[in-house]
């Protein structure tokens, strides 16, 4: 079993094109999947990659490298855009967790929970995917395809979460419902990014995480959402069917209270959001 | 590149000593720095970073131990509690000392060191600051508040100081605190020396299977096993259990297996061995059969049976009647039912089941965290075919028990692998390994009927329950005794017939844990209270003092105690915060919109020691020629506090301060039989016997010089010096048994009679009485409850320690908390610290402990019990706060945000 600790993206990538290799960051998902089975696979530590930690501001928007924490992320000066972000983040298991997980790992691990994702899908991310074969950027939306799928290919490695700029007038907000105050599994979450003037809602953005096999971005309701009143968002919500929602029952609660609640959630991240 | 293979080293820096590791890269740093580089302090709850126990510091940022590769720490500093800045450490360790933050100790070093991290950052946090800090550690014992006040006052409020004489009454830090604090405090996991073989479990992964065994032998032949052990290689018998009657479940199952996790077989090996080891390879086919999880499925005529002796899977009943029920609820002006259903749950102590076992001069030496150590010890010899006197126990540090670790677990396994191989094993269950094959509280199916009077009168109660005691008795039956003696509550009911049944399922077996059935009970019978009261009209607290126990009020056992009864002044002591409760809330009312508070109240009682049956505690004590004053204290303290308290009634026995006795055990070899810690007896029953042999130790000091019976004494060098003039030199004298000059011996049993056909006699010397009050906030959308406060005022009778009191109440109030909104274990699927949620710092709100003492005339010094009593009346409690937020009841626990939802819904929430 090695165990591969580069510092340099070329070795890493070199590496990853040569063998099968299990890649961990933080370890906060990797370890506990693997539970008390003896590890037998060649690993491919990316936290000492040089420029892969950090979180930056680029020509045209942000960059958050791969190895970045969630901890990296509440200590960066942000627009409000990430407030959202950044709540989901506060949120992430404790602290303990929160120092060591990365928000690129939360997304590749592609739990139906991962609380990265709905924040992250309402800010447009993109993942920037290296090979020895080149660069390429996958939009957040395409790339977790499935419980537990991601579209990586072989040899493939994530460097980075792409940001586009975001207005400095743009408000976020993050809404997690768990049985518990910390180290809780979402029963459900709601990202928003918004516009607001005059309590007037514009360019709304809703993401929900925990409802479906893959956290999503609600479009219709977006639509439906833009140019209207906190007040009148209240009663579209209500009225909403969310037919794309698709929750499970699980231990952490019904497939139907999810359903039921998840309009409760919007609302609220959509006045925190605008009220803060 | 930086290729790492198993024989390289990894340097790092740990506590500022420069280290090197030759541990594979990708080992979890938790199990190097414990096992390789011997940091025992920091410790392992779950590793899965749900628990936060192995909690370190690299380069000054807390990260969980058990989810980081050693690898990642190469080149970085390492900082365990041992290697906090001495400063902030001091401070840490002195107020959580003086706040008894520390119960049994195994969270202590990943809270202390989550707060060091805060400290450095933050030198005076708040209240919610140190609660995001400590978030991601976990405790089962102290309900948290403890801690944040610890955490709190090194920042601010200052560290109080803290008494140190330890009369009864006084609030001494517990006596054996200090190692709970620096992280020398040994549990389960941290003896086994060097080289011990490691036992590893095959369990079965059904519910209900038959298997066979493949070829054993080419097993046993490989390299790094030195035994696999099936039901053929127990020498005795392969069955154990704790009631006499319910012997029931087998060490190894021999041809089927009743319940998800059973074992059916062990293998012995090298460590190496075993760390590499495929279960899966493990040579066994099964076949899965037919599973019944549900009681009243398992009482089915085509269930399958788990028992031949156990018709329709009944295990067996309890029964009390008392009046006549029919008659009573015949008078009552109106009559209310309702039907309640509860959950397993899971005790989840933060320490795994843990030990290890050798041979020593022919004799079986076992180390490990337990609850009954004499219990263990006989259980063993039936198992082992030894002798009592071949088998040592050494109960280790206990990080947790609250009743599951009363019954064997990894036991056998080790004793029986140390008896073939002669050389030391051990073994540390995994979490699933803990949690899906240790004991859970019993799931209760209640129907509850009530009949009152319109002056409040209660007139007649009526009780059936069902609990599933899964595939094996454990103490099943002694809930299944205790829920109809005590599902009344703590009230004169004329009228009583109440009946349970232990039945068999599928399941991992049901056992002992705080309470033995009472909370379950509790919460049919609590709520049904409040709707009675509701029903006349009443206040629910009046109805509550209108119909309680009192000094000569019959029991529905038809006991009669003549004093000590104190549940009226536990629901008095609620009264001030009851009426500002209820004002309160209806103002946050009137503007909220879906926010809804509300305040709840119930009671409990809990009659401590065994049910009707002897259960003695022998308590020994010596002087030695040089003067030091021994006590051999075998009360096993598992967190709660027996070191302390039993030294406190015992030094106040003698007449002398607490450090002056020099205290000793537990250990089967060198303590008696200070029964088990469970049913809350050991301050009763033991201290009884502590206070027995204080007193009797006394009388021969006092009548070797014809002093007076209230002299001084004051122990000195090689000599007793009395007050008066009186000297005793001890040196002189002729050194006997145990090494002593003077010993004493003494048992206690608590005086009860047995109980007619009807359940009625006496079954408890003394009972505990509490009465707890709940604020609660109700998200009516989501459906979530958020307590707001909570007062637990509970009749110690004497307090011997006000601050262990406190600490007991307050976790109480946690695992009642916990059993009320989010526990649930689902026997396969929630078998891991964040499937199964308990309470975390944030789910505990401030609770108020009021100490009540009426004193009981069989109590030393009037104490009575109080470990199962604090968490009975939380749940009702916080139930019917829910009630009156929302008009909404809540008949099934765990209330958990779905399920409350669904219920606000019907009643017509939006």
């Amino acid at each position: 079993m090695d165990y591969l600790s580069p510092t340099n993206l070329d070795d890493a990538l070199a590496a990853l094109n040569a063998r099968d290799l299990s890649i961990i960051a933080g370890g906060t998902d990797w370890y506990p999947a693997q539970g008390e089975r003896p590890i037998e696979c060649d690993m491919l530590d990316i936290t000492r990659i040089a420029g892969l930690r950090g979180v930056e501001k680029t020509e045209n928007g942000w960059r958050i490298g791969a190895a970045s924490t969630w901890s990296d992320v509440i200590a960066a000066d942000l627009p409000n855009g990430f407030d959202g972000l950044k709540a989901a983040a506060r949120e992430v298991g404790s602290i303990q967790i929160q120092n060591a997980g990365t928000l690129v790992g939360n997304l590749c691990n592609a739990s139906p929970a991962a609380d990265g994702v709905p924040p992250l899908l309402t800010l447009d991310a993109a993942l920037e995917v290296r090979s020895l074969q080149g660069v390429r950027a996958i939009p957040l939306a395409e790339f977790i395809t499935g419980v537990r799928s991601v579209a990586l290919r072989k040899g493939e490695l994530v460097t980075a979460l792409l940001i586009s700029d975001i207005s400095e007038t743009r408000k976020s907000a993050f809404a997690k419902l768990g049985a518990r105050k910390y180290l809780v599994i979402s029963i459900a979450m709601v990202a928003v990014t918004c516009e607001v003037s005059a309590d007037v809602l514009s360019d709304v953005r809703i993401a929900v995480g925990s409802c479906s096999p893959v956290a999503i971005r609600l479009a219709g309701l977006e639509q439906a959402l833009s140019r209207v009143s906190l007040i009148e968002a209240g009663e579209i919500i209500a009225s909403a069917d969310l037919k794309e929602l698709s929750p499970i029952t699980d231990v952490r609660g019904s497939g139907a209270y999810r359903k039921d609640v998840v309009g409760s959630l919007i609302l609220r991240a959509l006045q925190e959001a605008a009220h803060g | 590149m930086d290729k790492r293979s198993a024989l390289d080293v990894i340097g790092f820096t740990l506590n500022g000593a420069t280290v090197q590791s030759r541990a594979a890269g990708h080992a979890r740093l938790s199990a190097t720095l414990r096992e390789e580089l011997n940091a025992k302090d920091v410790k392992v709850g779950c590793n899965a970073g749900d628990c936060g126990a192995c909690t370190v510091l690299i380069d000054g940022a807390p990260v969980c131990a058990c989810l980081t590769s050693t690898a990642q720490a190469k080149g970085r500093d390492v900082q365990t509690l041992r290697g906090l800045d001495p400063v902030i450490l001091e401070r840490l360790q002195k107020s959580f000392t003086a706040h008894q933050a520390a119960q049994c100790g195994i969270c202590t070093p990943g809270m202390m060191i989550s707060a060091a991290a805060l400290l450095r950052e933050v030198p005076k946090p708040n209240v919610a600051q140190v609660q995001d800090a400590l978030g991601g550690v976990l405790c089962r014992c102290t309900g948290y508040r403890k801690i944040i006040d610890a955490v709190v006052a090194v920042g601010t409020t200052g560290i109080p100081e803290i008494s140190v004489k330890g009369d009864v009454g006084d609030p001494i830090a517990r006596l054996d605190g200090a190692a709970k604090v620096d992280g020398s405090e040994r549990f389960g996991d941290d003896v086994a020396p060097d080289g011990a073989l490691v036992a590893l479990v095959i369990r079965s992964p059904f519910a209900h299977a038959a298997f066979e065994f493949g070829d054993l032998d080419l097993m046993r032949a490989s390299e790094g096993v030195e035994a696999v052990l099936t039901a053929q290689d127990i020498p005795g018998s392969n069955l154990f259990g704790t009631i006499p009657g319910f012997i029931d479940q087998p060490v190894f199952a021999e041809t089927e297996t009743r319940f998800k996790g059973e074992a059916v077989a062990a293998i012995i090996g090298e460590a190496e061995f075993i760390a590499a080891y495929h279960i899966e390879d493990f040579p066994v086919t099964w076949q899965a059969l037919r599973a019944v999880q549900d009681v009243t499925e398992a009482q089915t005529d085509d269930a399958p049976q788990l028992h031949e002796h156990a018709e329709n899977n009944v295990m067996c009943g309890g029964f009390v009647a008392h009046g006549d029920v029919d008659a009573g609820l015949a008078q009552a002006d109106i009559v209310l039912s309702g039907s309640f259903e509860t959950s397993f749950v899971e005790h989840a102590y933060i320490e795994p089941e843990a030990g290890f076992a050798e041979v020593v001069e022919g004799r079986v030496h076992l180390h490990v965290c337990t609850q009954s150590p004499v219990m263990n010890q006989e259980a063993l010899a039936g198992i082992l075919a030894l002798e009592n006197d071949d088998i040592r126990i050494v109960p280790t540090a206990v990080g947790g028990g609250f009743g599951s670790k009363l019954d064997l677990t990894l036991h056998p396994y080790v004793c029986l692998g140390a008896m073939v191989t002669g050389r030391p094993v051990r073994m540390t269950y995994s979490r699933v390994e803990s949690m899906a094959t240790s004991t859970k509280r019993h799931p209760g199916r209640i129907t509850i009927k009530g009949g009152v009077r319109h002056d409040g009168t209660v007139t007649g109660l009526r009780f059936d329950g069902d609990f599933n005691t899964g595939a094996y008795a454990s103490w099943g039956p002694t809930v299944a005794n205790r829920v109809p003696l005590h599902a009344s509550g703590p009230y004169r009911i004329p009228n009583y017939r109440a009946q349970s049944k232990g039945v068999y399922t599928h399941c991992p077996p049901s056992g002992a844990f705080r309470g033995f059935g009472v909370p379950q009970s509790a919460i049919a019978q609590e709520t049904l209270f409040d709707e009675l009261a509701a029903a006349v009209g009443m206040d629910g607290l009046d109805f509550r003092v209108l119909n309680a126990l009192d000094n000569g009020v019959p029991t529905v056992s038809g006991q009669v105690f003549e004093q000590g009864v104190g549940v009226k002044a536990c629901l008095e002591a609620l009264r001030p915060a009851w009426g500002t409760g209820k004002a309160e809330c209806t103002s946050f009312n009137a503007t909220s919109t879906h926010l809804k508070r509300g305040v709840g109240i119930a009671a409990g009682w809990y009659g401590c020691g065994n049910t009707s049956m002897a259960n003695p505690s022998t308590i020994k004590c010596g002087l030695k020629a040089d003067g030091t004053l021994v006590l051999h204290q075998g009360a096993v303290d598992i967190g709660q506090g027996s070191n302390t308290v039993i030294t406190q009634i015992f030094a106040q026995a003698f007449g002398v301060s607490v450090n002056q006795v020099a205290l000793l055990g537990a250990d089967t070899d060198i303590t008696p039989d200070a029964g088990k810690t469970s049913a809350s007896r050991q301050t009763f029953v033991t201290g009884n016997a502590a206070k027995l042999s204080g007193e009797s130790l006394r009388r021969q000091v006092l009548t070797l010089v014809n002093a007076a019976e209230d002299a001084q004494i004051a122990l000195g060098e090689g000599q007793i010096e009395m007050s008066g003039g009186h000297n005793i030199d001890l040196s002189r004298m002729e050194v006997g048994e145990d090494g002593y000059v003077m010993r004493a011996v003494a048992s206690y049993d608590p005086p009860t009679e047995p109980l007619d056909e009807n359940g009625q006699g006496v079954p408890y010397a003394q009972f505990g009485y509490a009465a707890h009050l709940a604020v609660v906030e109700v998200d009516t959308k989501l459906g979530t409850i958020k307590p707001i406060h909570i007062v637990a005022a509970h009749d110690v009778g004497q307090a011997i320690n006000p601050l262990l009191v406190e600490g007991q109440a307050q976790g109480g109030v946690a695992q009642g908390l916990g059993m009320a909104l989010m526990e649930e274990f689902i026997p396969g699927r929630t078998d891991n610290l964040h499937d199964y949620l308990i309470p975390t710092i944030g789910d505990v709100p401030p609770i108020e402990t009021v100490i009540v003492e009426e004193p009981d005339a069989h109590g030393p010094f009037g104490a009575k019990g109080l470990g199962e009593h604090a968490l009975i009346p939380t749940a009702p409690a916080i139930l019917n706060a829910v009630h009156h937020a929302t008009g909404v009841r809540l008949r099934h626990v765990p209330a958990l945000p779905h399920r409350v939802r669904a219920a606000l819904k019907e009643a017509g929430y939006e």
